[in-house]
């Protein structure tokens, strides 16, 4: 349940911002999590209703974007999506590839007034 | 609750204590910050990044939107790093030890630290509760203290930068970091080592790196233990190794049996040669 200490590190860097940004109210915070950042979002969601409690953005909507994984096959060369790290490119079967995507964890933006 | 001395222990905190010392120290995630990394680092950088910003339909009337672009775990990488930069300058080689609970991480380090006697060993352990493993350890004579998590389920930057404070290592010894038995957690936590060991038992099933592959794909070695045992289970050696493989093709194996001695010199020359190439 390490998305528990994720929510928390989410709640403390939008305090953080929120505090230097002068504003008076969070409206809301979105977040990026790759499919293959390791955080269930289901699980991050639940963590972050009791992360939030008695702290600037309690009321605030939370948007979390579930990022799709891409990567790059370093045999032929184009970019596919993958569904895990056991996926081949969907074009030569090739196990040999980059993940370029999907791997994000992290406080996008949040809106303020 | 402390089921140590009966204090409250809220927010989640930590404690890390010594064998043979009745105190032990608390500690709470967040606030605290006496190592000064405060993180004001003022993200307000309010240009367009370009990517899609999805237009905030629902923008408020008066509302704006801040732009914040940070790393959810960069608080724990930073202190991560810290703790490589301080380990680095000591000259000392650090290994996090990972694996479910069970595998033999403890049995592991106690050989070694016994067998290479002419290294000096510093171990933190880490679990949720008990002082079972520092006393194991302390028993072998090399200097301990014990991280108990509470409800945590893994070690982070935090207490291990906290935990190298009290154990005061000295220059160009080893540090062995026990991690929570967990194959799962531990795997997005920096914590500054030096190299990444994972350790699998052939009790556990070949299958392991690909139901957790988050742990194979971060690790530098893999110690498939207990291989004593091997005759009575159904472990694929090679199978194991080609899921870790296709995960991690840099991975490294040894074969290992405590009981058995099989791999022993194998893993202490690969120590050594880490402690070589830092």
């Amino acid at each position: 349940m390490h998305e528990f200490s994720v929510a928390q590190n989410i709640v403390e860097i939008v305090t953080g911002s929120f505090r230097n940004s002068g504003a008076k109210k969070i409206v809301s915070v979105e977040i990026d999590v790759g499919t293959l950042s390791g955080v269930i979002i289901d699980a991050l969601e639940f963590a972050m209703n009791s992360a939030k409690k008695e702290s600037p953005i309690e009321n605030a909507i939370v948007k979390i974007n579930d990022i799709q994984a891409k990567a790059k096959c370093n045999e032929c060369k184009k970019e596919f999506e993958l569904s895990d790290f056991f996926s081949i490119c969907t074009y030569c079967s090739s196990t040999n590839f980059e993940i370029i995507k999907g791997k994000e964890l992290k406080v996008k933006s949040i809106e303020v007034e | 609750m402390c089921d140590t001395c009966g204090c409250e222990d809220p927010n989640g905190g930590f404690t890390i204590s010594k064998p043979g010392e009745n105190t032990h120290q608390h500690y709470s995630h967040g606030h605290g910050d006496e190592h000064g990394h405060s993180h004001d680092h003022s993200h307000g950088h309010h240009h367009d990044h370009g990517h899609d910003h999805h237009h905030h339909e629902h923008a408020h009337p008066g509302s704006r939107t801040i732009s914040i672009e940070q790393d959810v775990l960069q608080k724990n990488n930073l202190l991560a790093e810290r703790n490589r930069g301080y380990i680095e300058g000591k000259d000392i080689i650090a290994f996090n030890l990972v694996s479910s609970p069970g595998s033999g991480k403890t049995t592991i380090l106690e050989k070694t630290i016994i067998e290479l006697s002419d290294k000096k060993f510093y171990v933190i352990e880490g679990d949720q509760q008990t002082m079972n493993d520092a006393n194991r350890i302390d028993a072998t004579g090399a200097s301990v203290v014990q991280v108990n998590t509470g409800s945590g389920c893994h070690l982070d930057a935090e207490m291990v930068y906290n935990a190298l404070k009290k154990l005061n290592p000295e220059s160009g010894s080893v540090l062995m970091i026990e991690n929570v038995g967990n194959l799962v957690c531990p795997a997005m936590f920096d914590l500054g080592e030096s190299k990444r060991i994972v350790i699998i038992s052939v009790t556990e099933g070949d299958d392991k790196p690909m139901k957790y592959p988050y742990m194979f794909e971060s690790s530098d070695l893999c110690i498939i233990n207990k291989t004593d045992l091997l005759p009575y289970v159904d472990f694929d050696v090679e199978k194991c190794r080609e899921y870790a493989k296709h995960l991690n093709p840099n991975l490294e194996f040894i074969k290992f049996s405590a009981k058995t001695g099989e791999g022993m010199n194998e893993w202490f020359e690969w120590c050594i040669l880490q402690n070589k190439q830092d």
